[in-house]
């Protein structure tokens, strides 16, 4: 067997005289890589097994531990990079795709930073958050082209029947995260921290462990092309449905859960056989053309007896805006659009890193389409893929969408620190694992508190914004993309996203 | 110890007679329940309440006399309790509810507390009044030996019992040639079974400690009244200038007798540690009471029973309904570095009974547990004591330990060892989520 | 009275609470000088029971009838009756291990390394919170009445 071309990623710094050999490094890495060694009184590390997920950095009781990137240096290349050379000789020495997790990390451009907002002044004042009522309230689901008041009983009664809507007391909704990729403590705090805020999450295709159909007000469950966990009671204890054609983390392909992460209770929510490997195929193999998914939207709100809007997601690929029209026509109630930047726990690396497009440039190019074609109306546009902050929020919403979806967000609320790691079903902070050591790290009381104290952070952050652009209701800025300016983009970039350069007024 | 009644505010009048463990236990529970009531404490030894395991700690030098209190200095005062100290009691009237006292005088109460203790068991051993010969159950016995051990060099320890192996340990550690004379065939033969009792004989040995077993002396001779040797039943002769009698202690049941007080052994109590006569009770190691391992009643000389018991009869004798699970045999004592724990049935042999057991010969550790129909009825422990005391409580609560009954030998064995659903009744752990 | 209790499905084994419990008994209670200079070191009196995948801090439940107060035969344990816990006088102490013989929840602990004496929790009476629950990092330990 020949030596391995694989050099450590991260180095481990350990400062000797803090670190007090309590051992709790050793204890707490699920790499092995601190061991106590007791002829020496000391603790190694093996840097080549360093993730780079600094739980032993968090846990050290001293700060004795720190942990940086390797400095060791390939001849500076900017073709052949330390990575490139990394990964080929990764490949050659195991013949095997390259795997990875979490959202693509590449430089392609962010747009959202390139996106400026308005503020009010002096002549359209700005509102006050604190002091003046703010509307943040989002309904998601088909709106109808006009509406009709019944005045008949002295009062003004709505007379059009709406189609289901799904209230949002914020226009965010945890991303879909499946079962089995993630741990059930992190369902179980998603679900709870959805309640208590007021949102939504989504189960992704892992199904739906029994235990959380207490949560079923706030759950959309997923219907992807393994149909893991679809059966009627899963569908009627929703509140919505979503079909999962893609997503944006591996666009054209299906997803994988290795084998070794199907416990019992995984086996029991995906009703597959213990050990196996879950395979998503790539298409659903009962929708090759619009009509069949016009056919499978119905068999689903007929079995849930239309009382449940359903959504239809997608990852953002080149012609984005013309699939999305035939979603909304093919009678879904709700388009998601998952962008370039989105999450998964496992993909081929290549594909993460080189398929779909800028969530920024598909959801304006959607959103415009659909007004174009008078539409717009029929489904709400959700969008997915890597949103950081509240201002990507804004900026999205003002570029179109009706709400956001956070996937990679909540996690690192959670603790995620995105090593990128997921695929191996190794989770230090108990996220992504099914081990149940591992998993016990996430304490979902903990969890649930975190999540929502972002969603409460982001929340007035978001007030304070709209404030700032003298507007009290989400709904004023929806679409509005006179609040967004361009810094730094090409005019073909400006037309594409419909926004005008940072400059030129009204 | 469990259910209780709340009691009526009358004002008492309580005499306790004796006053180490039991008494001080008796005084605590009733005051309790009832803050005013005369307590008078009766003793005819001249001090407040002492810690008595302790003397041999005060011999060796381990302890100072200051140390030797039980309670604080004030605690009699702050319970409002009378002391007659120095004096001893010679008989009761029933009949008056009085006790009578060496000097004449009588001591009238309402409930009577008679926790008199022990004395040492004495056989008739020819010179047995010749100077330096000692039992050694006081503090002033060992006050005496003290001012004695600058002065001799070889002492005879008749007897290897609890207290005979103590005064062994702390007469060596002042520096004395110590020899120990036991008529079974091993020491501590109560507490501790064949191998428990080797592993103390090898630590003897060690010392330099010579044991007797399968023998007893049976004459000591001197020169003018002062110890020179003693002669054994084999005949061996001992060279030595003192010696201590530690066969055993039996119930000081001296003040009842020819009363109608009900006795056996000791004072025969009831599970309120109520005599046959309804106004007196009995408690500590001159009390009879029910056992927790067997039907029937037991006299069980330990300190910590005689707390307990103390504390029940003084509840139910200030009118708050107190019930005693029941005496418990249980001992810790650490010879020459060597800890032993031995709880309940620990040494018994028998087709009933499941003996599991643990011996590591280079860690000098042995674990004894005894079963009967899964449930823990006995354990002993050499060397490796730490957390004894969870056996103790599967014995009290007699446990059935059939789901975690090959747990119990090992080394970490633990709350982890038992199912989840007794770990949570007992620690109240919660569910999260 | 407030106790400590355990959550055994989020305790991670990290055993941060016996550092942390070593560190407030120790001389200096500064943690680096607790562990690297002190001699003899001091002992944590929460020990953390792991087995099999399952974990939890155990320590001295501070019974409202401590069995270990009535078989002390000094009255080194004695429970304080202003704040209820169970406390330890280490100078009254002459290591007779009476206390490990009678406490149920095996709590108590021999002080291997110094004088010889027994160890147990104190409920960390300089503290708002014994040090335990304020450190554990995934709040597997509460402070509360029951």
């Amino acid at each position: 067997m020949s030596i391995t071309l694989l050099e450590p990623e991260f180095k481990i710094i350990r400062d000797d005289d803090r670190c007090i050999r309590c051992g709790v490094c050793e204890r707490q890495c699920g790499f092995d890589v601190h061991e106590y060694d007791p002829d020496d009184d000391e603790i190694v590390s093996d840097n080549t097994k360093c993730v780079g997920c600094h739980r032993c950095v968090s846990l050290c009781p001293t700060n004795a531990v720190n942990i940086v990137r390797n400095p060791l240096h390939f001849k500076t290349n900017a073709n052949w990079t330390g990575k490139v050379i990394k990964d080929i000789y990764k490949q050659a020495e195991t013949g095997g795709v390259l795997l990875t997790g979490m959202g693509n990390p590449k430089p392609y451009p962010i747009y959202w930073d390139h996106m400026v907002l308005n503020a009010s002044q002096v002549t359209n004042p700005s509102i006050d958050p604190l002091r003046e009522p703010m509307e943040l309230r989002t309904y998601l689901g088909r709106k109808p082209d006009k509406i009709e008041i019944d005045y008949s009983s002295g009062e003004p009664k709505l007379a059009t029947k709406l189609a289901p809507q799904l209230t949002l007391e914020l226009p965010i909704v945890f991303s879909a995260m499946s079962y089995g990729a993630i741990s059930y403590n992190t369902c179980q705090a998603l679900a709870r921290a959805a309640t208590e805020a007021g949102i939504l999450y989504n189960t992704g295709e892992g199904g739906l462990h029994r235990d959380l159909y207490k949560y079923g007000k706030n759950t959309i469950v997923q219907c992807a092309s393994g149909r893991f966990g679809v059966h009627q009671d899963y569908l009627n204890v929703a509140s919505a449905i979503e079909i999962k054609v893609g997503q944006g983390a591996k666009p054209g392909i299906g997803g994988h859960l290795p084998g070794e992460k199907v416990g019992e209770a995984v086996s029991q929510t995906r009703m597959i056989p213990v050990g196996t490997d879950a395979l998503s195929p790539a298409p659903h193999h009962d929708i090759y053309s619009i009509e069949d998914l016009r056919q499978l939207i119905y068999a689903l709100k007929e079995a849930t007896r239309y009382e449940k809007p359903v959504s239809v997601k997608i990852a953002a690929v080149h012609n984005s805006a013309a699939i999305a029209s035939g979603i909304v026509r093919a009678g879904a109630d709700i388009v998601a659009l998952d962008g370039l930047r989105g999450g998964t726990g496992a993909a081929p690396t290549m594909i993460r890193d080189n398929v779909g497009i800028p969530i920024e440039l598909a959801l304006a190019q959607v959103d415009q389409r659909l007004r174009e074609e008078g539409i717009r109306n029929q489904a709400s546009i959700l969008v997915a893929g890597g949103f950081r902050n509240s201002a990507d929020i804004v900026k999205a919403i003002a570029l179109g969408a009706d709400a956001v979806y956070i996937g990679t967000a909540a996690l690192v609320a959670m603790g995620c620190h995105v090593c990128q790691k997921c695929y191996t079903g190794i989770c230090n902070w108990g996220i992504a694992t099914q081990d149940p050591q591992l998993e016990k790290r996430l304490n979902p009381d903990i969890a649930t508190r975190r999540l929502v104290n972002l969603l409460r952070a982001w929340g007035h952050e978001i007030e304070e914004m709209l404030g700032g652009m003298g507007i009290n209701a989400i709904e004023s800025l929806r679409g509005n993309r006179l609040h967004l300016r361009g810094v730094g983009l090409t005019d073909t970039d400006l037309k594409l996203l419909g926004i005008k350069p940072a400059g030129e007024g009204a | 110890m469990s259910q209780s009644k709340k009691a009526d505010n009358k004002k008492q009048n309580y005499v306790i007679i004796g006053n180490s463990a039991a008494a001080v236990g008796a005084i605590e529970g009733i005051r309790e329940a009832d803050k005013d009531g005369k307590i008078t404490v009766i003793s005819k030894e001249p001090y407040y309440a002492y810690s008595r395991p302790l003397i041999c700690y005060l011999l060796a030098g381990q302890v100072k006399a200051s140390k030797m209190l039980y309670r604080d200095k004030d605690f009699y005062k702050k319970k409002k309790v009378k002391t007659v100290l120095g004096k001893k009691a010679t008989g009761l009237d029933l009949e008056k509810k009085a006790v009578l006292m060496e000097d004449g005088e009588k001591v009238s109460y309402q409930k009577l507390l008679i926790s008199t203790g022990g004395v040492p068991f004495v056989t008739p051993i020819k010179g047995l009044d010749n100077d330096n010969v000692f039992t050694f159950t006081t503090w002033d016995d060992a006050k005496n030996l003290d001012k004695l051990v600058k002065k001799i060099k070889k002492v005879v320890v008749i007897g290897a019992g609890l207290i005979g192996m103590k005064a062994t340990e702390a007469l060596h550690a002042r520096e004395l040639d110590v020899t120990v004379v036991e008529l079974a065939d091993r020491v501590l033969s109560l507490a501790l079974d064949k191998k428990a009792s080797d592993m103390v004989k090898d630590q003897l040995k060690e010392m330099g400690i010579r044991v007797f077993t399968n023998n007893t002396v049976v004459g000591i001779t001197g020169s003018g009244n002062k110890v020179e040797r003693v002669i054994l039943k084999d005949g061996t002769t001992l060279e030595c200038d003192a010696v201590i009698v530690a066969i055993g202690v039996r119930p000081n049941v001296e003040l009842v007798d020819g009363t109608k007080i009900a006795v056996n052994r000791g004072i025969i109590v009831d599970s309120h540690m109520q005599t046959s006569v309804s106004h007196v009770y009995a408690a500590g190691d001159v009390a009879e009471a029910p056992e927790l391992l067997a039907e029937g009643n037991k006299v069980i000389p330990i300190w910590p029973g005689a707390c307990e018991q103390g504390h029940i009869a003084g509840c139910n004798m200030a009118g708050v309904e107190e019930e005693y699970i029941g005496a418990l045999c249980m001992n810790s004592i650490e010879f020459f570095g060597l800890p032993t724990i031995s709880v309940g049935l620990a040494n018994v042999e028998g087709e009933e009974y499941e003996v599991l057991s643990k011996y590591d010969q280079k860690e000098k550790t042995y674990k004894r547990i005894v079963l009967k129909d899964d449930v823990v009825v006995g354990a002993l422990f050499v060397g490796a004591i730490d957390r004894a005391g969870i056996y103790t409580g599967l014995i009290k609560e007699r446990a059935d330990t059939k789901n975690f009954k090959k747990e119990l030998l090992s080394d970490n064995f633990g709350y982890v060892s038992f199912p989840k659903e007794l770990r949570i009744k007992k620690l109240q752990v919660i569910e999260v989520g | 009275m407030k106790r400590v209790y355990a959550k055994e499905e989020v305790c991670i084994g990290c055993r941060l609470c016996e550092i942390h419990c070593l560190v407030e008994h120790s001389k200096s209670k500064k943690i680096v000088k607790a562990f690297r200079e002190e001699f003899p070191r001091a002992m944590p009196r929460v020990m953390v029971e792991e087995k099999g995948g399952i974990s939890f801090a155990i320590q001295c439940r501070h019974c409202d009838e401590p069995y270990c107060a009535e078989a002390c035969m000094t009255g080194a344990l004695s429970k304080d009756e202003e704040t209820g816990a169970v406390l330890h006088d280490s100078e009254k102490c002459v290591g007779c291990w009476m206390c490990i013989m009678v406490c149920p929840f095996g709590a108590i602990q021999r002080d291997k390394q110094g004088k010889k004496i027994a160890s147990k929790c104190d409920l960390c009476p300089d503290k708002e919170i014994p040090v335990c629950v304020a450190n554990c990092p995934n709040e597997a330990l509460v402070f509360e009445e029951r």
